[in-house]
């Protein structure tokens, strides 16, 4: 088992690799552009002292302005986890990449999402309604649904 | 073991030709008297065992007391209905500890939990393939109403929405011994029941002319 890194150590790893994408680095967490979501996780997967091997969940926030979707990683090789997120500013067709062809476990949680949240994951497989039926009428954990 | 020659010989002893004897004299002796009848104790017995008693009060007797559930736990009421099954609260007192994977076997239906509407059409499907006479008992306030689930947007506000519901027990969720009651309750409603028509409406060739 090699070292444990604070989230810190691979904040600034990520903005060596990829200047420009990280948008806001909290205590523990990071915030990336939505563009180069896709290749700063496949870097935080496989890089190696990284290795996030495990998603822990996907889930997501409606702060009005905008859309937040938190990925949780974790790495049980090194022992260490991060909480990466990205945003979509538009309330009509809010879309994100998919990373399901990284995690597999995403599959079912992006699918979740985009039932109750209505966020659009690009290039998932099969991204159908998940709890509720197909025919129901919006996305109910949206702040502005109502019944 | 060393052999008697004495003994060993193709004749009978004297002792064997003795008990022939005995038993063929006890033969002829018995076959005077009259043989008597193998069934006679079964009088006795017939007279201890055999109860006069109304068709209603036997089929009602036999379904309340050997109420078989379908299983329909979705939600956290399941659990004290499982509490309710073990050795503490004894449902197998009442005739039903038997719980049925099958629909088919089954005549009662406990609804434990909270339905979302993506459920529903099994549940209702589950109560369709109960054979009649079928009951259900709406288990906890998600049963009864939706609960603290009600305004929910896909929540079933209350099972009697989609099945009809025989028994009420609220709580949540409720404890054993508030279903064992409902239980009863239910029991005592399958006693009332009538299986038979009236007789005196059926028409009676005998008494004909005589009621009109
Ligand atoms: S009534 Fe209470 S205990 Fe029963 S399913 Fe609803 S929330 Fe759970």
């Amino acid at each position: 088992m090699t070292a444990a890194l604070s989230a810190e150590e691979i904040i600034s790893q990520l903005n060596d690799k990829f200047p420009g994408a990280v948008e806001e680095a909290g205590a523990d967490s990071v915030l990336v552009k939505s563009d180069s979501l896709l290749a700063a996780a496949e870097y935080l997967k496989t890089a190696k002292g990284l290795k996030f091997d495990y998603l822990n969940y996907i889930t997501a926030v409606d702060y009005y302005q905008y859309f937040e979707v938190v990925y949780m990683l974790t790495s049980l090789e090194n022992n260490h986890s991060i909480t990466l997120k990205v945003r979509c500013y538009t309330r009509d067709n809010p879309t994100v990449p998919s990373i399901r062809g990284l995690w597999q476990g995403a599959d079912f949680q992006e699918r979740e999402v985009y039932d109750l949240m209505g966020i659009t994951f690009e290039g998932h497989p099969n991204l159908k309604r998940i709890f509720l039926w197909d025919g129901f009428p919006g996305h109910p954990l949206r702040k502005d649904w109502n019944q | 073991m060393e052999i008697n020659s004495d003994k060993e010989s193709i004749y009978s002893s004297a002792e064997l030709d003795c008990d022939e004897g005995l038993i063929i004299e006890e033969v002829k002796a018995s076959s005077r008297k009259s043989i008597p009848d193998p069934d006679a104790w079964l009088d006795e017995d017939l007279k201890r065992n055999i109860i006069l008693t109304s068709v209603d009060w036997v089929i009602n007797w036999a379904r309340r007391s050997s109420l078989w559930t379908a299983v329909c736990y979705p939600a956290c009421c399941g659990m004290e209905w499982m509490a309710s099954l073990s050795p503490r609260f004894d449902l197998s007192r009442f005739g039903m500890e038997i719980m049925r994977a099958s629909p088919r076997q089954a005549d009662l239906m406990i609804t434990a939990g909270t339905l979302t509407w993506k459920m529903a059409p099994n549940v209702r499907r589950i109560y369709n393939q109960m054979p009649e006479p079928k009951w259900v008992i709406a288990m906890g306030a998600c049963g009864i109403s939706g609960g603290i689930f009600r305004s929910s947007y896909n929540v079933v506000p209350g099972y009697n929405k989609i099945i009809p519901v025989d028994v009420y027990v609220p709580g949540c969720p409720p404890r054993p011994e508030a279903l064992i009651y409902g239980i009863q309750m239910l029991q005592k409603k399958i006693n009332k029941e009538k299986v038979l028509p009236d007789l005196s409406e059926l028409p009676n060739p005998l008494q004909k002319g005589k009621k009109e």
